[in-house]
């Protein structure tokens, strides 16, 4: 991490907690109401801790592995941001990732975008070879 | 008294996130006023968890749950420590402009504790 990496890592530590304690509350009190959001939000929750984890965790393997997580995260608000548009009814109740992530000011579409963007960066700076390339 | 207390804050936040997105615009780190500053926001979200719980305590209700309720003060009580203590690690102006983001959080949590209590 360091320099924008840092602003990352807080950002995505954010909706670690945003979506891991949105789906540990939905679950545990009404998991009937409306299982495949509370379960998308909890995917959600498991997919922000691991590319936070990596992005802390630094190296070139961890990098590459955020890399292919944000591209995961990216597509889930993409698919999950228009499902709910498209057919409502599946979704009762709101997860992370409704409508782009409005309820989170759009946080979880911006977000792996700025992501993919740095860890492309650094990996290019790390080995100057590949840039050329 | 709640609400009260909801407004300020969250105006406070938004002050340090001005502030520190400025540190940021000028490419400098958070400096000792900056966390003077954060102090003081993070002292008003106490202020408020405290505030908060003795409400409840009182027997009110929020509006939209108590756990819900809860868990917001206390996201709200850590959001600028987390914040302050990633900037100090990072001493560019990327530590302020963490800062700042969390001052912008946090301010939106503050919009959203005032809409679960029912204001």
């Amino acid at each position: 991490m360091g320099g924008p990496g840092l602003l990352l890592v807080w950002l995505y530590g954010v909706m670690v907690v945003g979506a891991v304690s949105r789906s540990v509350f939905q679950i545990s009190t009404e998991f009937d109401k409306a299982p495949l959001a509370y379960s998308l939000s909890a995917v959600a929750g498991l997919v922000y801790g691991f590319i936070t984890y990596s992005l802390v965790r630094g190296g070139d393997r961890a990098r590459r592995s955020a890399f292919v997580c944000c591209a995961l995260e990216l597509a889930g608000v993409l698919i999950v941001g228009t499902w709910t548009l498209v057919d409502a009814s599946a979704f009762p109740d709101q997860t992370v990732w409704s409508d782009y992530g409005m309820e989170y000011l759009f946080i979880p579409v911006l977000l792996p975008v700025t992501g993919m963007y740095w860890l492309r960066k650094g990996v290019l700076r790390q080995r100057p070879e590949a840039a050329a390339a | 008294m709640l609400d009260v207390l909801t407004l300020v804050t969250g105006l406070a936040a938004l002050a340090l996130a001005a502030w520190c997105g400025f540190a940021a615009y000028r490419d400098q780190p958070t400096k000792d006023w900056h966390f003077i500053g954060m102090a003081v926001v993070s002292a008003l979200a106490l202020l408020q968890l405290v505030v908060g719980i003795v409400q409840l305590a009182r027997g009110e209700k929020p509006d939209q749950g108590t756990t819900i309720f809860v868990a917001y003060l206390i996201g709200a009580f850590a959001c600028v420590p987390a914040a302050g203590f990633m900037s100090l690690a990072e001493r560019t102006r990327w530590g302020s402009v963490t800062v700042a983001a969390g001052g912008v959080v946090l301010a939106v949590l503050e919009v959203r504790l005032y809409d679960i209590w029912g204001g």
